[in-house]
């Protein structure tokens, strides 16, 4: 990063703010300015943000971080069910249990580093997410997922006499409900604040000392510094977004399920980042409502559109690109997501920023710069 | 003591596919250095063998049904057997067994095609993107074999001969209680057979020499004039065979599915990572004894003093070695080892 003044991260951070914010009315010639899927850019956008605070800084490749997420979730359900159906105390009772069980698993597993280190995180998800399954079914409800009740006790709520009546209540910030629009605008406030916070990390000396343990962590050790501390922080600090992305799902829909801390979800959460640009500031959040974003277009898919789309071609060529497209789409979109990754490391490990950076490269007519450690890919942190 | 001795065996069987899917992992991260998350793939498509052989020999035909007398009734049989009745009917029975021999051929070209196609290009890059990009293409094979057979385990059939139990407790004088599943022991009997053949591949041929050289030290053996990069694509080769005979052989014991692959995978890395990597005989002894360990760890027991421990035995396991013996149980010094 050449130009990275104040001023420029102000306007960076101001113009990032107007785009979020005004998602609902750029978004329509998507199609895609309906709240549930703004939500779902907003939250998976501060989930791939925290991410990459671990990954593309320091170059730690955490494949559990979904089981953050999930205590996230878990814990704000829970903070619905005995305390409030407020969202204030939920999101912020997540961020500390979240931040707290990361402390735990990223105490351990930070004792390795490399491969090993992908695979504790891993085992410790895989173990969270059986354990909600199985022994802890009376905190997680097992496979039927944890939801509201109306004989929950709400004790804040029925304190200053807020009755919910005979229906189940919905999550609300001071009387406004979070669903639809605000609950958007809920989620856009906190993606703003968690880029933000990411801004000045990213910029801090803090910062700077993660991307010096991408990329000699040897070298940092040698000049006397012990850089476990700064690892667990950064560890605990990603922890702590994932579990900020966990509340906001259940604020925006207040159920909670084990189906969120396996590992395929953590997978989901590498290939956001990787794809928009790992290191980089947009790149996740681009990566992540890219993701989302096709997502919801490919699964909407079925042989009957599809048949329909197809029409005009002559029949025999109809059924077969019908047959092969639909490889590609509705079930298929994993599908998709699998061949988009493969895609992307082969060619592009820079994630779409260094594609981007490429291609003014290519209008200025300046010969691209070699990939700052900010911007390369994805390095061994051994 | 029954109990034991039926956990044991199940271990065993378990602790079969472990150490055989880690096996492959290991000689792949031994020989190329580089980290497969494919290779639970492979094991699904070995099994995808048998389910699709099966397929292939059923595809039926409507024959007169002579047992209804009253009026013209069909029924579906397969045309093999309409054909052929004795022959027929009992190549299908043997479906399984039979599918080894198609999987040979199968996985052996799959796997150089993997490797010459994908993996060759990641020998240089970090580990971290060899683990995504493996793990990308797991997730392509997965969904292919899901959209052609659908998300529903699909059941295959011992031979009948097979079928029934094997009365273990008679033959070990212990009375008739513990009786045992025929094909299950002749899984087992199965691994310990591929297991031995491979380490006396490497051991007895010189190939296999060649091989294990390349393993100490690669740049040496080049330099004596020696293609290693071949002999190497060759082991990744090997170890889809390996994988995908695993695949096959599992088939009557789970009914595969597209996802029985990512299952087995993250346990086997797991292994992999327990018996150090680059160990092949600590792949082989990590995966019997995870498997005895689970399979202990599920009896009821166990399970009443540490309710959930056979849901997480083998991660506990893998988090304890990984602190106090980061290179495994059997790994060598100096290979991965920080």
């Amino acid at each position: 990063m050449k130009n990275t003044s104040a001023t420029s991260d102000w306007i960076l951070f101001i113009a990032f703010a107007a785009a979020v914010l005004t998602m609902p009315i750029w978004l329509a010639p998507f199609g895609a300015n309906y709240p549930d899927l703004m939500q779902k850019f907003a939250i998976f956008g501060v989930f791939a943000i925290g991410f990459n605070i671990l990954f593309g800084l320091t170059g730690y490749l955490s494949f559990g971080h979904a089981a953050f997420l999930g205590v996230g979730s878990y814990t704000a359900v829970w903070s619905f069910k005995l305390l409030t159906m407020n969202v204030l105390p939920a999101v912020v009772f997540s961020i500390v249990v979240a931040g707290a069980f990361a402390f735990l698993i990223g105490f351990i597993s930070l004792r390795r580093s490399g491969i090993y280190f992908s695979i504790l995180t891993l085992a410790f998800a895989q173990m969270s997410y059986n354990l909600a399954y199985s022994v802890l079914t009376p905190i997680t409800n097992g496979e039927t997922g944890l939801q509201l009740s109306l004989s929950d006790a709400r004790v804040l709520d029925a304190a200053v006499g807020v009755s919910t009546g005979r229906s189940l209540p919905s999550t609300s910030l001071f009387g406004i409900k979070m669903s639809g629009l605000p609950g958007f605008y809920f989620c856009a406030v906190a993606l703003i604040i968690g880029f933000f916070i990411a801004l000045r990390i990213t910029r801090s000396p803090f910062g700077t000392m993660l991307r010096g343990i991408k990329s000699n962590q040897t070298r940092m050790s040698y000049t006397g510094l012990n850089t476990r501390p700064y690892l667990i922080w950064a560890f605990v600090i990603s922890g702590m977004y994932a579990g900020l992305a966990g509340s906001l799902l259940a604020v925006t829909d207040p159920l909670a399920g084990a189906e969120r801390m396996q590992w395929t979800a953590s997978g989901e959460v590498v290939l956001m980042t990787i794809l928009g640009g790992a290191g980089t500031l947009l790149g996740p959040v681009l990566g992540a409502a890219l993701i989302k974003y096709f997502e919801n277009i490919f699964s909407a898919f079925n042989d009957v559109t599809l048949n329909q789309a197809f029409d005009a071609l002559p029949d025999g060529l109809q059924g077969f690109v019908v047959e092969l497209v639909s490889l590609f789409v509705g079930d298929g979109w994993h599908l998709t997501l699998g061949l988009l990754f493969m895609i992307t490391v082969i060619f592009l490990p820079g994630g779409i920023m260094e594609g981007m950076r490429r291609i003014g490269g290519l209008f200025t007519r300046k010969k691209p710069q070699p990939a700052s450690s900010t911007t390369s890919a994805v390095a061994d942190p051994s | 003591m029954d109990a034991l001795i039926l956990q044991l065996l199940n271990g065993l069987d378990k602790g079969g596919a472990y150490a055989l899917i880690a096996l492959g992992l290991t000689l792949v991260f031994g020989t190329l250095g580089v980290v497969n998350f494919a290779h639970g793939a492979i094991f699904m498509i070995g099994a995808f063998c048998a389910v699709t052989l099966r397929k292939l020999l059923t595809i039926s035909t409507q024959v007169r049904d002579e047992s209804i007398t009253l009026f013209e009734a069909y029924k579906e049989v397969p045309i093999l057997e309409a054909k052929f009745p004795v022959v027929g009917s009992i190549i299908v029975d043997f479906s399984v067994p039979l599918a080894i021999l198609i999987a040979i051929p199968v996985m052996l070209a799959l796997g150089l095609l993997m490797e010459r196609g994908l993996i060759r290009h990641f020998y240089k890059r970090p580990h971290a993107d060899q683990i995504l990009v493996t793990f990308g293409l797991a997730i392509i094979c997965q969904e292919i074999i899901r959209h052609y057979f659908g998300a529903n385990p699909i059941p295959q059939a011992a031979p009948a001969v097979v079928a029934g139990s094997a009365n273990i407790g008679a033959f070990l004088g212990l009375g008739d209680n513990v009786v045992y599943p025929w094909w299950r022991l002749i899984y087992l009997l199965f691994s310990f057979i591929v297991i031995a053949a491979v380490f006396a591949f490497l051991q007895f041929t010189t190939f296999g020499m060649v091989v294990r050289a390349g393993m100490q030290d690669r740049e040496m053996v080049g330099l004596l004039g020696i293609d290693i990069q071949r002999r190497f694509t060759i082991v990744f080769g090997m170890a889809a065979v390996v994988a995908g005979l695993a695949g096959v052989m599992y088939t009557p014991i789970l009914p595969p599915d597209y996802h029985m692959g990512m299952d087995f995978l993250v346990l086997s890395f797991v292994v992999v990572v327990v018996g150090g990597m680059g160990s092949l005989g600590g792949a082989v002894l990590a995966g019997f004894l995870l498997g005895i360990l689970q399979s202990f760890a599920s009896m009821n027991e166990i399970k009443s003093v540490l309710p959930g421990i056979d849901q997480i035995i083998i991660y506990l396991v893998a988090v304890v070695v990984l602190l106090v013996r980061p290179r495994g149980l059997m790994g060598r010094k100096g290979v991965m080892e920080d």
